[in-house]
Protein backbone atom coordinates (compact mmCIF):
# COMPACT_ATOMS: atom_id res chain seq x y z
CA UNK A 1 0.00 0.00 0.00
CA UNK A 2 1.31 2.95 -1.15
CA UNK A 3 1.53 6.27 1.46
CA UNK A 4 -0.56 8.29 -0.47
CA UNK A 5 -3.59 5.50 -0.32
CA UNK A 6 -2.55 4.94 3.42
CA UNK A 7 -2.71 8.39 4.06
CA UNK A 8 -6.35 8.44 2.37
CA UNK A 9 -7.79 5.65 4.55
CA UNK A 10 -6.63 7.29 7.73
CA UNK A 11 -8.01 10.89 6.60
CA UNK A 12 -10.88 9.02 5.41
CA UNK A 13 -11.88 7.04 8.83
CA UNK A 14 -11.15 9.80 10.87
CA UNK A 15 -13.66 12.40 8.47
CA UNK A 16 -16.87 9.50 8.43
CA UNK A 17 -15.88 8.89 12.33
CA UNK A 18 -16.04 12.74 12.99
CA UNK A 19 -19.26 13.32 10.66
CA UNK A 20 -21.19 10.57 12.65
CA UNK A 21 -20.39 12.07 15.86
CA UNK A 22 -21.59 14.96 14.51
CA UNK A 23 -24.85 13.81 14.12
CA UNK A 24 -24.77 11.65 17.05
CA UNK A 25 -23.12 14.38 19.42
CA UNK A 26 -25.83 15.97 22.26
CA UNK A 27 -24.66 19.10 22.83
CA UNK A 28 -24.21 21.63 19.71
CA UNK A 29 -20.82 22.83 20.56
CA UNK A 30 -19.11 19.24 20.38
CA UNK A 31 -21.32 18.85 17.11
CA UNK A 32 -19.09 21.90 16.03
CA UNK A 33 -16.00 20.59 17.17
CA UNK A 34 -16.70 17.47 15.37
CA UNK A 35 -17.77 19.37 12.32
CA UNK A 36 -14.26 21.41 12.38
CA UNK A 37 -12.57 17.92 12.12
CA UNK A 38 -14.40 16.62 9.27
CA UNK A 39 -13.88 19.80 7.34
CA UNK A 40 -10.10 19.60 7.89
CA UNK A 41 -9.95 16.17 7.19
CA UNK A 42 -11.87 16.89 3.50
CA UNK A 43 -9.30 19.82 2.94
CA UNK A 44 -6.61 17.14 3.22
CA UNK A 45 -8.58 14.87 0.66
CA UNK A 46 -8.67 17.97 -1.57
CA UNK A 47 -5.28 18.55 -1.61
CA UNK A 48 -4.96 14.44 -2.53
CA UNK A 49 -6.43 14.95 -5.59
CA UNK A 50 -4.62 17.98 -6.79
CA UNK A 51 -7.42 21.21 -5.74
CA UNK A 52 -4.87 23.06 -3.28
CA UNK A 53 -6.96 26.14 -3.92
CA UNK A 54 -9.79 24.87 -3.02
CA UNK A 55 -8.52 22.88 0.15
CA UNK A 56 -6.97 26.44 1.08
CA UNK A 57 -10.33 28.35 0.70
CA UNK A 58 -12.37 24.92 2.30
CA UNK A 59 -9.79 25.23 5.66
CA UNK A 60 -10.31 29.64 5.07
CA UNK A 61 -14.02 29.76 4.46
CA UNK A 62 -15.93 26.39 6.67
CA UNK A 63 -12.79 25.95 9.14
CA UNK A 64 -12.88 30.31 9.39
CA UNK A 65 -15.89 31.72 8.64
CA UNK A 66 -18.73 29.19 9.11
CA UNK A 67 -17.51 27.16 12.15
CA UNK A 68 -16.93 30.54 13.80
CA UNK A 69 -20.50 31.94 13.18
CA UNK A 70 -22.01 28.30 14.06
CA UNK A 71 -20.09 28.83 17.57
CA UNK A 72 -21.16 31.84 17.93
CA UNK A 73 -24.34 31.56 17.35
CA UNK A 74 -24.50 28.66 19.65
CA UNK A 75 -22.99 30.65 22.20
CA UNK A 76 -25.42 33.10 21.62
CA UNK A 77 -28.77 31.50 22.01
CA UNK A 78 -27.41 29.27 25.07
CA UNK A 79 -30.46 26.14 25.17
CA UNK A 80 -29.70 24.13 27.57
CA UNK A 81 -30.91 20.84 27.57
CA UNK A 82 -32.13 18.82 30.00
CA UNK A 83 -30.40 15.90 30.35
CA UNK A 84 -33.23 13.13 29.84
CA UNK A 85 -34.42 15.37 27.04
CA UNK A 86 -35.21 14.58 23.80
CA UNK A 87 -32.84 14.85 20.75
CA UNK A 88 -33.81 13.12 17.87
CA UNK A 89 -37.15 13.76 16.09
CA UNK A 90 -40.68 11.76 16.08
CA UNK A 91 -39.66 10.14 12.96
CA UNK A 92 -36.14 8.76 14.08
CA UNK A 93 -36.48 5.45 12.66
CA UNK A 94 -37.70 6.93 9.34
CA UNK A 95 -34.67 8.92 8.79
CA UNK A 96 -32.53 6.17 9.53
CA UNK A 97 -34.03 3.92 7.02
CA UNK A 98 -33.67 7.29 4.45
CA UNK A 99 -30.43 7.12 5.45
CA UNK A 100 -29.99 3.80 4.98
CA UNK A 101 -31.10 3.16 1.16
CA UNK A 102 -29.66 6.41 -0.32
CA UNK A 103 -26.30 4.96 1.66
CA UNK A 104 -26.86 1.75 -0.29
CA UNK A 105 -27.82 3.14 -3.31
CA UNK A 106 -24.96 4.75 -3.34
CA UNK A 107 -22.77 1.78 -3.11
CA UNK A 108 -24.48 0.41 -6.19
CA UNK A 109 -24.21 2.71 -8.33
CA UNK A 110 -20.46 3.06 -7.45
CA UNK A 111 -19.10 -0.12 -9.76
CA UNK A 112 -15.02 -0.39 -8.98
CA UNK A 113 -13.23 0.15 -12.13
CA UNK A 114 -15.54 1.75 -14.19
CA UNK A 115 -14.03 4.97 -14.03
CA UNK A 116 -10.43 4.41 -15.72
CA UNK A 117 -8.31 6.24 -13.20
CA UNK A 118 -5.75 7.60 -16.04
CA UNK A 119 -1.88 7.43 -15.08
CA UNK A 120 -2.13 10.16 -11.97
CA UNK A 121 -1.16 13.37 -13.26
CA UNK A 122 -2.29 16.37 -12.00
CA UNK A 123 -0.53 18.87 -15.04
CA UNK A 124 -3.83 20.07 -16.66
CA UNK A 125 -5.00 21.20 -13.11
CA UNK A 126 -2.18 23.28 -12.56
CA UNK A 127 -1.70 24.71 -16.22
CA UNK A 128 -3.04 27.84 -17.57
CA UNK A 129 -2.66 30.14 -20.75
CA UNK A 130 -1.59 33.14 -21.64
CA UNK A 131 -2.28 35.58 -25.21
CA UNK A 132 0.58 37.20 -27.02
CA UNK A 133 0.51 38.53 -30.52
CA UNK A 134 3.13 37.61 -32.94
CA UNK A 135 3.38 38.88 -36.35
CA UNK A 136 2.00 36.26 -39.20
CA UNK A 137 3.01 36.50 -43.00
CA UNK A 138 -0.03 36.54 -44.89
CA UNK A 139 -0.75 35.15 -48.40
CA UNK A 140 -0.44 38.34 -50.39
CA UNK A 141 2.75 39.80 -48.77
CA UNK A 142 1.49 41.64 -46.03
CA UNK A 143 2.40 41.48 -42.19
CA UNK A 144 -0.33 40.96 -39.89
CA UNK A 145 -0.33 40.45 -35.75
CA UNK A 146 -2.53 37.90 -34.33
CA UNK A 147 -3.37 36.51 -31.24
CA UNK A 148 -2.69 33.64 -30.22
CA UNK A 149 -3.13 31.20 -27.05
CA UNK A 150 -0.12 29.55 -25.26
CA UNK A 151 -0.07 26.85 -22.41
CA UNK A 152 1.57 27.79 -19.20
CA UNK A 153 2.44 25.30 -16.30
CA UNK A 154 1.88 26.98 -13.38
CA UNK A 155 0.16 26.42 -9.90
CA UNK A 156 -2.97 24.84 -9.33
CA UNK A 157 -3.90 28.95 -7.55
CA UNK A 158 -2.69 30.71 -10.31
CA UNK A 159 -4.91 28.40 -12.37
CA UNK A 160 -7.68 28.76 -10.59
CA UNK A 161 -7.42 32.45 -11.03
CA UNK A 162 -7.00 32.16 -14.37
CA UNK A 163 -10.23 30.42 -14.82
CA UNK A 164 -12.35 32.28 -12.23
CA UNK A 165 -11.48 35.92 -14.12
CA UNK A 166 -11.88 34.52 -17.44
CA UNK A 167 -14.18 31.73 -18.29
CA UNK A 168 -15.98 32.13 -15.01
CA UNK A 169 -16.11 35.91 -14.89
CA UNK A 170 -20.16 36.07 -14.89
CA UNK A 171 -20.64 33.40 -12.84
CA UNK A 172 -18.27 35.04 -10.15
CA UNK A 173 -19.93 38.20 -9.99
CA UNK A 174 -23.36 36.58 -9.70
CA UNK A 175 -21.66 35.21 -6.67
CA UNK A 176 -20.22 37.94 -5.29
CA UNK A 177 -24.00 39.76 -5.65
CA UNK A 178 -25.45 36.41 -4.00
CA UNK A 179 -23.03 37.12 -0.99
CA UNK A 180 -24.22 40.56 -1.09
CA UNK A 181 -27.86 40.00 -1.25
CA UNK A 182 -27.25 37.29 1.85
CA UNK A 183 -25.16 39.85 4.59
CA UNK A 184 -28.09 41.96 3.96
CA UNK A 185 -30.82 39.35 4.32
CA UNK A 186 -28.52 37.85 7.47
CA UNK A 187 -28.61 41.36 8.73
CA UNK A 188 -32.44 42.25 8.11
CA UNK A 189 -33.60 38.47 9.61
CA UNK A 190 -31.57 38.88 12.98
CA UNK A 191 -32.20 42.77 13.65
CA UNK A 192 -34.33 42.82 16.92
CA UNK A 193 -37.08 44.63 16.99
CA UNK A 194 -37.82 47.23 19.11
CA UNK A 195 -41.79 47.44 18.19
CA UNK A 196 -42.00 43.70 19.05
CA UNK A 197 -42.78 45.05 22.64
CA UNK A 198 -46.46 45.51 22.08
CA UNK A 199 -47.03 42.29 20.31
CA UNK A 200 -48.14 39.27 22.52
CA UNK A 201 -46.45 36.21 23.74
CA UNK A 202 -42.88 38.43 24.30
CA UNK A 203 -40.28 36.54 26.60
CA UNK A 204 -39.12 37.73 29.52
CA UNK A 205 -35.66 38.21 28.38
CA UNK A 206 -36.59 40.07 25.42
CA UNK A 207 -38.71 42.61 27.35
CA UNK A 208 -35.89 43.13 30.02
CA UNK A 209 -33.31 43.73 27.46
CA UNK A 210 -35.38 46.33 25.75
CA UNK A 211 -36.13 47.90 29.02
CA UNK A 212 -32.22 48.41 29.73
CA UNK A 213 -31.98 49.66 26.20
CA UNK A 214 -34.12 52.30 26.96
CA UNK A 215 -32.34 52.83 30.39
CA UNK A 216 -29.31 53.29 29.13
CA UNK A 217 -30.47 55.87 25.89
CA UNK A 218 -31.65 58.05 28.73
CA UNK A 219 -28.68 57.85 30.49
CA UNK A 220 -27.00 58.83 27.65
CA UNK A 221 -29.38 62.05 26.52
CA UNK A 222 -29.85 62.98 29.82
CA UNK B 1 4.54 3.19 -7.46
CA UNK B 2 4.70 6.50 -5.80
CA UNK B 3 1.74 8.08 -8.15
CA UNK B 4 -0.64 5.84 -6.69
CA UNK B 5 -3.15 8.17 -5.33
CA UNK B 6 -6.36 7.20 -4.54
CA UNK B 7 -9.09 6.11 -6.78
CA UNK B 8 -11.92 8.04 -8.59
CA UNK B 9 -13.95 5.45 -6.35
CA UNK B 10 -12.59 5.23 -3.25
CA UNK B 11 -13.46 9.20 -3.35
CA UNK B 12 -16.98 8.18 -4.54
CA UNK B 13 -17.47 5.91 -1.77
CA UNK B 14 -16.73 8.24 0.98
CA UNK B 15 -18.51 11.26 -0.48
CA UNK B 16 -21.20 8.86 -0.54
CA UNK B 17 -21.07 7.52 3.29
CA UNK B 18 -20.69 11.22 4.33
CA UNK B 19 -23.53 12.76 2.62
CA UNK B 20 -25.96 9.70 3.91
CA UNK B 21 -24.51 10.85 7.19
CA UNK B 22 -25.68 14.43 6.66
CA UNK B 23 -29.15 13.10 5.42
CA UNK B 24 -29.47 11.34 7.95
CA UNK B 25 -28.60 14.07 10.92
CA UNK B 26 -31.21 16.31 8.67
CA UNK B 27 -34.14 14.00 8.90
CA UNK B 28 -33.22 13.09 12.55
CA UNK B 29 -32.19 15.64 14.94
CA UNK B 30 -34.47 18.13 16.62
CA UNK B 31 -32.06 20.79 17.26
CA UNK B 32 -32.05 23.15 14.37
CA UNK B 33 -28.28 24.25 14.46
CA UNK B 34 -27.28 20.70 14.21
CA UNK B 35 -29.34 20.08 11.35
CA UNK B 36 -28.25 23.48 9.65
CA UNK B 37 -24.43 21.41 10.57
CA UNK B 38 -25.58 18.40 8.95
CA UNK B 39 -26.36 20.32 5.15
CA UNK B 40 -23.31 21.36 5.48
CA UNK B 41 -21.98 18.25 6.14
CA UNK B 42 -23.89 17.01 2.69
CA UNK B 43 -22.74 20.61 0.68
CA UNK B 44 -19.65 18.84 1.53
CA UNK B 45 -19.70 15.66 -0.24
CA UNK B 46 -21.14 17.06 -2.94
CA UNK B 47 -17.71 19.10 -3.05
CA UNK B 48 -15.67 15.96 -2.83
CA UNK B 49 -17.11 14.56 -5.75
CA UNK B 50 -16.71 17.05 -8.12
CA UNK B 51 -13.10 17.66 -7.00
CA UNK B 52 -12.43 14.01 -7.53
CA UNK B 53 -13.86 14.07 -10.79
CA UNK B 54 -12.49 17.02 -11.74
CA UNK B 55 -9.29 15.15 -11.15
CA UNK B 56 -10.39 12.41 -12.90
CA UNK B 57 -11.39 14.43 -16.29
CA UNK B 58 -8.12 16.67 -16.11
CA UNK B 59 -10.55 19.87 -15.87
CA UNK B 60 -10.54 22.50 -13.48
CA UNK B 61 -14.54 22.90 -14.04
CA UNK B 62 -15.38 20.57 -11.09
CA UNK B 63 -12.90 23.07 -8.98
CA UNK B 64 -14.52 26.40 -9.61
CA UNK B 65 -17.79 24.93 -9.27
CA UNK B 66 -16.96 23.80 -5.81
CA UNK B 67 -15.74 27.37 -5.02
CA UNK B 68 -19.70 28.73 -6.08
CA UNK B 69 -20.88 25.57 -3.95
CA UNK B 70 -18.67 27.23 -0.70
CA UNK B 71 -19.51 30.58 -1.80
CA UNK B 72 -23.57 29.44 -1.47
CA UNK B 73 -22.82 27.40 1.57
CA UNK B 74 -21.27 30.11 3.10
CA UNK B 75 -24.45 32.77 2.70
CA UNK B 76 -26.86 29.81 3.31
CA UNK B 77 -25.30 29.59 7.04
CA UNK B 78 -25.11 33.30 7.29
CA UNK B 79 -28.83 33.23 6.48
CA UNK B 80 -30.23 30.20 8.16
CA UNK B 81 -28.43 31.21 11.30
CA UNK B 82 -30.01 34.58 11.46
CA UNK B 83 -33.49 32.66 11.01
CA UNK B 84 -32.52 30.45 13.94
CA UNK B 85 -32.07 33.04 16.33
CA UNK B 86 -34.96 34.77 15.23
CA UNK B 87 -37.05 32.02 15.75
CA UNK B 88 -35.77 31.61 19.15
CA UNK B 89 -36.01 35.35 20.01
CA UNK B 90 -39.97 34.33 18.75
CA UNK B 91 -40.88 30.58 20.68
CA UNK B 92 -37.64 30.71 22.97
CA UNK B 93 -36.89 27.34 21.23
CA UNK B 94 -34.58 26.04 18.74
CA UNK B 95 -36.52 22.56 17.74
CA UNK B 96 -37.50 21.77 14.10
CA UNK B 97 -40.97 19.57 16.07
CA UNK B 98 -41.86 23.48 17.45
CA UNK B 99 -41.62 26.01 14.51
CA UNK B 100 -45.13 24.50 12.83
CA UNK B 101 -47.11 28.00 12.75
CA UNK B 102 -47.42 27.72 9.17
CA UNK B 103 -49.32 24.34 9.98
CA UNK B 104 -52.22 25.40 9.50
Amino acid sequence: MSPALLVFFLVGTVAVAASILVVAMRNPVHSALFLLVTFLCVAILFVMKGAEFVGAVQVLVYAGGIMVLFLFVVMLINVRHLPDERVLSNFWKGGLAVGLAVFILFFTIIRTGVYHDPVASDKALRSTYTYHHRKVQQPDGTVARKLFRRGKVVGNSEAMGMALYTDYLVPFEVASLFLLVAMIGAIVIGKRELSAIEEENVPAYMLERVKTEHEVKEGMSA
Amino acid sequence: MPDAIPSTEAYLMLSGTLFAVGLVGVIIRRNMITVLMAVELMMNAVNINLVAFSHRFASLEGQAFTIFIITVAAGEAAVGLAIIIQLYRLKSTINVDDARSLNG
